[in-house]
């Protein structure tokens, strides 16, 4: 393919920060999107809006703020170092916290579309074989929402291995640590380096196309899969 | 030349006759270094001041902008961050031949927002309890290749690198140091100067000696060989008056 070590690198690293963001979002999206299915609070509006809102903002500015936040002077970063964590930017793990927010609404959508379409139905059916409400969640929802959550995953992934922004704000192109593909892409059109950017993004390109594909496999009987 | 763009001459050459009755007043589309983002405000007032043109200016690092004028993009003219843009530029015949000169050079300083965080002598980068270290990506950067030269030419290349942290830009660079991210930052004179005076922080400048100047060359692209506001920039960037006005933004004239 012609990739250099550090394309590699950065492919290497970027699997595993979208890895991971996938795993966390899986545990904290899931939830959170039954809640936004079932609940009557008030708060479900403003709750979802607030999911919703990485899919409108740029991510710079989602950068930016992170950047402030996380950093010494931020609420974030102080909390942080109170807890003997150090400061986030430029570390793996400020990166996978930014790519959860990033990421967010690529997992809480498809899954809360999947528990709405099911209704109300089989929760009751099942209600009146007493099963108990976790009973009822691992062995009644989960299953009839697993294409929902399969797209979630996928699309958490795919999505963070897009990422760009973000990277590039808070990351401070650390070799190894924080220079994801995209940005290593970017390094490389800066430095003029063309035919190097090419082959990077073609891998990226066509790594999109896979991952879109296995979406509409996986979806046979869904017409919008990627919705 | 198109109509669209004669009908656009006249147009803002109406705009500008009526604002600063200046008949022959013209607009031009300039593409500047992020670095000299200040200074260009000032030069682009004194132009308008003097003789009614206008420029509207588009900021970006030297090898975006490099990059988007080799693929059609609008500009007049090209002020980088370095001399091997414009002279690709020239020999690529996107940019008038003879017209690139060197309108600014570029010093380095280590800054840090903390006032008395940086000694005038640089060993703060000797400390043990230093932080992130933050400069400009030095492949793409000129002051990020500068800073490389600095530690380098001090013997800490080995010692600092697990402590630095790059910037796509200087911008992003400043950023870093800024939110308190970085400790200290390799970053523009240019930058944390204003009116002459630093802004706030502490800082030190590394002798000229350790590192190749930064030169910065302005080029006219063929685009705006006939655009007078274009060429009259160029010209009132040589002048002694603009030399001394960058000057106080941190520049060698």
């Amino acid at each position: 393919m012609g990739l250099t070590p550090s394309d590699l690198q950065a492919i290497g690293l970027t699997l595993q920060v979208a890895a991971l963001t996938t795993l966390i979002l899986l545990a904290i999206g899931v939830p959170l999107a039954w809640w936004l299915a079932r609940s009557r609070s008030i708060w479900r509006k403003p709750v979802g809006a607030l999911v919703a809102m990485p899919l409108v903002l740029p991510p710079s500015v989602i950068g930016f703020y992170l950047l402030v936040l996380m950093g010494p002077q931020g609420w974030v970063g102080q909390w942080t170092q109170a807890l003997g964590l150090g400061v986030l930017p430029f570390t793996f793990a400020g990166l996978v916290v930014g790519s959860v927010i990033y990421s967010l609404p690529f997992m809480v959508q498809p899954v809360l579309n999947a528990m709405q379409a099911m209704g109300n139905r089989p929760l009751e059916v099942a209600a009146t074989l007493r099963a108990s409400p976790l009973d009822r969640f691992v062995h009644v929802v989960l299953p009839l929402c697993k294409p929902g959550l399969i797209t979630g995953a996928i699309m958490s992934f795919a999505h963070t291995v897009g990422e760009f922004g973000v990277v590039l704000m808070v990351g401070g192109n650390i070799p190894g640590v924080t220079r994801m593909v995209s940005v290593q892409i970017y390094d490389h059109v800066e430095a003029l380096e063309y035919s190097d950017a090419h082959r990077l993004a073609a891998v990226m390109l066509g790594f999109s196309f896979v991952v879109l594909l296995a979406l509409q496999w996986m979806n046979p009987q869904r017409r919008r899969a990627t919705a | 030349m198109s109509l669209t763009r004669h009908c656009l001459y006249f147009l803002s050459g109406v705009l500008a006759s009526a604002v600063s009755s200046h008949a022959t007043a013209a607009q031009a589309q300039i593409a500047v270094a992020a670095n000299f983002a200040q200074p260009i405000k000032a030069v682009a007032e004194l132009l308008n001041k003097t003789t009614g043109h206008t420029v509207q200016i588009t900021l970006g690092s030297t090898g975006k902008l490099y990059a988007q004028i080799k693929n059609g993009a609008p500009f007049d003219a090209f002020l980088a961050a370095n001399t091997e843009a414009p002279e690709r530029l020239e020999n690529e015949g996107l940019a008038l031949p003879g017209s690139r000169f060197t309108y600014a050079t570029g010093k380095l300083v280590l800054w840090s927002s903390r006032p008395d965080r940086v000694d005038p002598s640089g060993a703060v980068l000797k400390r043990p309890d230093l932080g992130k270290v933050a400069y400009a990506n030095p492949k793409t950067a000129p002051y990020g290749a500068a800073a490389l030269q600095v530690m380098d030419a001090l013997g800490l290349s080995a010692t600092l690198a697990p402590s630095l942290v790059m910037g796509e830009s200087i911008g992003q660079a400043y950023t870093f140091v800024y939110s308190g991210n970085a400790d200290v930052g390799f970053v523009a004179l240019s930058q944390v100067l204003e009116g002459g005076r630093l802004k706030g922080g502490s800082m030190w400048q590394p002798p000229q000696n350790l590192y190749a100047p930064i030169k910065q060359d302005a080029v006219l692209l063929q685009r705006g060989s006939d655009n007078p506001a274009a060429v009259a920039l160029m010209k009132l960037l040589k002048s002694p008056e603009v030399q001394t006005l960058i000057g106080a933004y941190g520049y060698e004239p």
